[in-house]
């Protein structure tokens, strides 16, 4: 009996609480509590800024060791003339950083970028750790809409891999790999405003994700040996594969989306109270639904028209993003997930360096390596399992 | 004065499935009302329909005198805040910046809060007497505790209406009179209407100025707590084959009496704690001995039970309770 009558620090925590709420009124003063928010909230900005902070420079010096690195290794004062403008001539690796490392580099960057944010979208639109566009099928769509674009224009599969594609016909093909997405993501998304239980969507998306992809594997069966090499080779993903000619298309369509993403942080927030709160408290719901899925689309299917299908960024760089900040508050995790995408797509970019003269590491088996343990730790860390909403 | 909630010909359900018709209501400021009913009746649909989160069937919602169905969702917004039954999952977030989300149909895109919306925050927080949760992570709260935070969200929405489904299904008994405590007090201090579903009829019957009650026919009673336990109408709602809603004592009787009458005698605890041993184990209480088929003495010292055939004595109920169950002759 006498054990059973020692109060637990949650009784004693919760008689203080009852105690608390019968005499609040009659007390008046607000003691240190007034100071505590601002303090906190200051000390939680200054953290933020930390971060962010660290990962831009991070960030910058990342990208220009993507520059340095390569089939074959250029002098830092080189690859900084290159890049400050400094005249072509007496700089025998000029040309190399212009046309080839720079847009390597800068692709990787929007595309990190497009994917984590994407990925973040999703998680946050369906309250689900494990959502990204990879998962729920909008990379499958979006290569039907590839593949589709390009058997139907009767053009070699592998014409889109080169750079002679034109600004027209890279449009279409983002186009088309945006549909395709969002294809995909709508019945995804339908399923998920009326089944509550999230691992039920996951599955949905997987399942029709795998189907699609079965299917585009059909419509790619008919290729030529040669073209069909070289869509396995799209299929590794790479971010090498992009030119100037490309990024007039990749840049602005990536930098629409991420601009839009970074507008809707409000709206993210309160969807972080679920959708019946959030609509609650003034949000349109049902708009904010379809611009995320189109926004989500768009930069998960502008990233696989030009790269592949690369998988894992998605998933990955938004609970990094979380476990840096150690915060829920788009306002800065928005931000925070462009940079570390564009760093963790950086960084991807140089493992697959990593065999030198033996070629490179297809794309997709660096970031699963990456992202796989991200995925796992996410799992193992919650107490109640991912799936409780 | 603020706006307040009313209802003309209200008709709420699915589809074309009614469960409610005929609702005429009216909230004024600083009013609590407790909306009381058993399962499945509609309660949820009610309070789902007045935050129009499903549309009316028929009829009207005002807030202070304009129709809600054509209000933008900001100004609803401004108007009527809800607390859910759903938990929120949020991880990684201070109980203070999700109070600040409260504050979402009066800010602009950028989501960023200006002073006055700070010391909006800062007065929900204190109006529910949750300044020591303030700096807490939300998923290091108890279930009470969180319920208090979703509360003083609600509040930062400043709405002339709040709306809370069953605040006190998750709360124990303690954290459940609190809320309520605190739901009354807040009403009055931030003259707001406010509404609340409850499973708790005797806690509602105590703390609320105005009852909703549905009856099991689907009819909506309107009254003072008094008023309706006055007229049967809480009684006969609530009261079923075994048991019944005394008006009395405001509590649940057991009304089958399987094994006879009993009478008890002693001091008044006592005899009273002796009473529901009694009514447990299956006894009417009746005001003589000569009635009863089993007679109950209590005193300091213990009790002493008698039937026709038996005679036992005893010192704790629990040996009263088995002394009872041996007795076969019932």
């Amino acid at each position: 009996m006498a054990l059973l009558a020692l109060p637990t620090d949650a009784h004693v925590d919760r008689l203080g609480s009852f105690l608390m709420a019968l005499n609040h009124h009659g007390q008046g003063g607000k003691g240190h509590y007034d100071m505590a928010i601002p303090a906190l909230a200051s000390s939680i900005r200054a953290h933020h800024v930390l971060v962010l902070s660290l990962a831009a420079v991070l960030l910058l010096a990342t990208f220009v060791a993507a520059i340095c690195y390569g089939s074959t290794a250029i002098p830092l004062q080189s690859v900084i003339g290159a890049l400050t403008g400094q005249p072509a001539n007496g700089n025998p690796n000029f040309d190399i950083v212009t046309s080839i490392r720079l847009p390597r580099a800068i692709t990787a960057c929007l595309a990190g970028a497009a994917l984590g944010v994407a990925g973040l979208q999703m998680q946050t639109l369906m309250r689900n750790p494990l959502a990204d566009p990879f998962v729920l099928g909008i990379t499958s769509g979006a290569s039907l809409g590839v593949a589709l674009v390009v058997l139907a224009s009767g053009s070699a599969i592998g014409a889109f891999l080169s750079s002679g594609l034109g600004l027209g016909g890279g449009f279409a093909i983002v186009g088309a790999a945006t549909l395709g997405g969002l294809l995909v993501l709508a019945p995804v998304l339908a399923i998920s405003a009326r089944l509550q239980n999230p691992s039920t969507v996951l599955i949905f998306g997987l399942m029709t994700g795998y189907a699609v992809s079965a299917f585009v594997t059909l419509l790619v069966a008919g290729a030529r040996p040669d073209q069909l090499e070289r869509w396995i080779a799209w299929g590794f993903g790479s971010f090498g594969a992009v030119t100037w000619t490309e990024l007039q298309v990749l840049a602005p369509v990536a930098g629409l989306g991420l601009a839009l993403a970074c507008l809707s942080t409000k709206q993210l927030n309160a969807l972080l109270l679920g959708e019946n709160y959030a609509r609650s408290m003034g949000l349109n719901t049902r708009a904010m639904r379809l611009v995320t899925m189109a926004v989500a689309s768009m930069l998960a299917g502008v990233v696989t028209a030009f790269c592949g299908p690369i998988g894992f960024l998605g998933v990955a760089v938004p609970h990094m993003a979380r476990s840096i900040l150690k915060s829920s508050d788009h306002r800065v995790l928005v931000p925070a997930t462009i940079l570390l995408g564009a760093l963790t797509a950086l960084f991807a970019q140089l493992v697959s360096l990593l065999p030198s003269q033996f070629g490179v590491l297809p794309l997709n088996a660096v970031t699963a390596l990456i992202g796989a343990p991200v995925v796992v730790f996410v799992i193992l860390r919650s107490r109640s399992g991912v799936f409780t909403g | 004065m603020k706006p307040f909630l009313q209802t003309r010909d209200l008709a709420v359900g699915y589809r074309n499935r009614t469960v409610l018709s005929n609702i005429n209501v009216q909230v004024g400021p600083g009013e609590l009302v407790c909306l009381l009913g058993v399962n499945g009746i509609g309660k949820s649909t009610l309070m789902r329909t007045l935050a129009r989160m499903e549309p009316a069937l028929a009829g009207s919602i005002e807030i202070g005198g304009a129709d809600i169905t054509g209000m933008s969702s900001y100004d609803l917004a401004r108007n009527v805040a809800v607390v859910l039954t759903e938990r929120v999952a949020v991880r990684a977030m201070p109980a203070f910046r999700l109070v600040e989300l409260g504050r979402y149909p009066h800010i602009n895109w950028s989501g960023l809060l200006s002073e006055a919306d700070r010391d909006i925050v800062r007065d929900a927080i204190a109006a529910v007497g949750a300044e020591h949760l303030a700096h807490r992570d939300i998923n290091e709260l108890s279930d009470g505790e969180r319920q208090r935070i979703m509360t003083a969200r609600a509040l930062a929405q400043r709405p002339a209406v709040l709306l809370l489904d069953e605040p006190a299904a998750f709360l124990d008994v303690a954290a459940r009179v609190e809320m309520i405590a605190t739901l009354r007090t807040l009403a009055r201090e931030q003259n707001v209407a406010v509404i609340l579903s409850s499973h708790d009829l005797e806690l509602s019957l105590r703390m609320a100025d105005t009852i909703w009650l549905i009856d099991g026919a689907g009819h909506l009673h309107i009254g003072a707590p008094e008023d309706l336990l006055t007229d049967g109408s809480i009684a006969a709602a609530f009261s079923g084959p075994n048991v019944a809603f005394s008006a009395d004592d405001r509590t649940f009787k057991i009304t089958s009496h399987p094994h006879g009458r009993a009478f008890v005698d002693g001091p008044g605890a006592a005899a009273g704690m002796a009473r529901t041993v009694l009514e447990r184990e299956g006894f009417q209480m009746v005001h003589s001995p000569e009635e009863a088929d089993v007679s109950v003495i209590v005193t300091a010292a213990g009790w002493e039970a008698t039937t026709h055939s038996k005679r036992d004595r005893g010192t704790s109920f629990a040996e009263l309770a088995r002394f009872l169950r041996l007795q076969t002759e019932f």
